[in-house]
């Protein structure tokens, strides 16, 4: 490749200048987007990580205090506990809910040929062009009437319908690509077909059912506008914060903003292997 | 195998089930609710949403706000895609942390941005310290609605380019190498490059990328709450006004249907733009 630019009608010293300059830029708008994308968040972590005092006072100091004033405040605000504990059982559900329900759809979308596979798929990607959260008004009327309001488990389902279709497609291009060869010869040497489901492919495919598990954790902890809608008392964080922006003082607004995001970019660290695998099949 | 004719039906039911339960139905649900009004069928939520002082201004902050967001953010995803497609060392690093804001609720990147627009907020101090005012400014205040649009406009870009990034990289991966070898060949400059190769054939993915993102600008809904309040209303805000203290279902309905009809419009329309002949697919 390099011996094809060379042969240009350029002298050689003017094309390593111009790769050396086009490098210095490259590096230059690297440094400036990870700028971009760090330093808010690390501003909302110096204001979670300083006092009430120093959140509200004026001039701010762009680094942390360390004082842990505003964080206990916030742990020991009136239903913060609560909430934080009813958003990790929300996120749990619903992590359960779409890997049971969405593994063994996508298992039968990679391994099968049947009639109404595409009407299957339509199904999932329509998904896509509808706008999820809106889902929560309809349900509330209807979790009424099934004594599913307010509680974690209707909350989950609508978390559901936003990480099912990501947990299906993910574990069909997981499944597709371990070889089916492999599955034959376990049934060649007396495995029925779920055995060799559970001792070939699952623990082949387990780290990538973990991930889309991470992830589907993810979007439950962060989602707003359904959970509040569809909680009251069982508030989850992000409905505690949202109802309360109008009224809590700020250092209660960015130690809570804190507590979303920080397990957030732990999750997101956790899975960062297949956040391709999980985006790039959304072009099929 | 005995049952496998019956077993892919059986392994999709769950899955079926539960999207015919919980995603058709319920829409058919809310369009129920936004067409009738004590059981009759009328148009009366859609008259009391569209009268209210507020639309107006509702429908056109949200319709701007897409109409300034989505284009930056493609641009911005188009670089980013770029430049980590282009590098062999520490990609796997930069595309990290390219991809953070992925994983972050709405609601903290708009208190993320809070941290630098609120009057004792960074960019207060900053301004201050260079000395450019004297005193710190109230940026989100009733007053400065460019200033909450502007700051709106930085929360949505920072929060949701990630995910039209990681579509776009996946896609430029898939376009074969021998392309850009045969136009280095002919002598192509790189920006050719980008629009007779890259551009083309990234065209699936750019609808993907495209049909989610203006999807969620129409949803834009926390990231505007904690910047603003109720001072710069959108319609997923004033959906949850309506239904939560408000209490008119029919209205909040009605609301639902609206963004409906906006996501889908503008889905087909993205989907005919970009549309990709069979023939010429990858």
């Amino acid at each position: 490749m390099t011996a094809v630019t060379n042969d240009m009608p350029i002298a050689p010293a003017a094309v390593t200048d111009a790769r050396k300059a086009g490098n210095w830029l490259l590096i230059a708008c690297i440094v400036l987007l990870c700028v971009w994308v760090l330093l808010p968040i690390y501003l909302l972590l110096v204001n979670a990580l300083s006092s009430p005092a120093q959140v509200t006072g004026f001039p701010k100091r762009i680094t942390p205090s360390f004082d842990f004033g505003s964080l206990s405040f916030f742990l020991n605000f009136q239903g913060v506990g609560k909430a934080l504990w009813n958003s990790v059982v929300v996120a749990l559900l619903t992590m359960v809910l779409s890997i049971g329900i969405g593994a063994p759809a996508g298992y039968a979308l990679s391994r099968f040929d049947f009639p109404g596979k595409q009407a299957f798929r339509f199904l999932v990607l329509m998904t896509r062009a509808f706008p999820l959260p809106l889902l929560a008004l309809p349900l509330a009327v209807l979790f009424i009437r099934t004594g599913l309001d307010d509680t974690a488990f209707g909350l989950a389902i609508v978390h559901t319908t936003l990480s099912l279709p990501f947990a299906v497609l993910i574990t069909f291009s997981l499944f597709s690509g371990i070889p089916v060869e492999l599955e034959e010869a376990a049934w060649t040497l007396g495995c029925n077909r779920w055995q060799a489901f559970r001792k070939v492919v699952l623990p082949l495919a387990l780290p990538g059912i973990a991930a889309s598990a991470v992830f589907a954790f993810t979007i439950s902890w962060n989602e707003v506008f359904a959970a509040a809608v569809l909680t009251i008392e069982n508030r989850t964080l992000t409905a505690f914060l949202l109802q309360s922006i109008n009224v809590s003082p700020l250092y209660l607004k960015f130690a809570g903003g804190a507590a979303l995001v920080v397990p957030a970019l732990i999750f997101i660290f956790a899975v960062r292997k297949y956040l391709f695998a999980m985006w790039g099949i959304a072009n099929r | 195998m005995r049952s496998t004719k019956a077993l892919p039906y059986l392994l999709l039911a769950p899955a079926t089930i539960f999207l015919v339960v919980f995603f058709l139905y319920p829409f058919v649900l809310v369009a129920i609710d936004a067409f009738t009004k004590g059981g009759a069928v009328t148009l009366d939520n859609f008259r009391t949403m569209t009268s209210n002082w507020k639309f107006s201004e509702t429908l056109r902050n949200t319709m701007l706000l897409a109409a300034v967001v989505v284009p930056i953010q493609l641009a911005m995803a188009l670089s980013m895609a770029t430049i980590v497609s282009k590098l062999s060392m520490g990609r796997s690093a930069i595309l990290y942390i390219f991809a953070i804001p992925l994983g972050l609720s709405d609601l903290a990147a708009g208190l993320i941005w809070l941290t630098i627009f609120e009057q004792s907020g960074f960019l207060n101090s900053w301004l201050v310290s260079l000395g450019l005012i004297d005193k710190p400014i109230m940026f989100l205040g009733y007053q400065n609605k460019w200033v909450i649009f502007t700051a709106v406009v930085l929360g949505e870009v920072w929060r949701a380019t990630a995910i039209m990034m990681v579509i776009l990289v996946a896609g430029m991966g898939l376009i074969p190498k021998e392309y850009y070898e045969a136009a280095e060949v002919f002598g192509a400059p790189p920006w050719k490059r980008f629009t007779k190769i890259t551009l083309p054939l990234l065209r699936p993915s750019l609808q993907t990328a495209l049909i989610l993102r203006v999807i969620l600008a129409f949803e834009v809904f926390a990231v505007v709450a904690a910047l603003s309040g109720t001072q710069f209303p959108v319609l997923m805000g004033e959906t949850y006004h309506w239904q939560f203290t408000l209490q008119d279902r029919g209205v909040a309905a009605a609301f639902a249907m609206l963004i409906l009809a906006i996501s889908i419009a503008f889905t087909l329309l993205l989907l005919y733009l970009l549309r990709v002949p069979r023939e010429a697919r990858l």
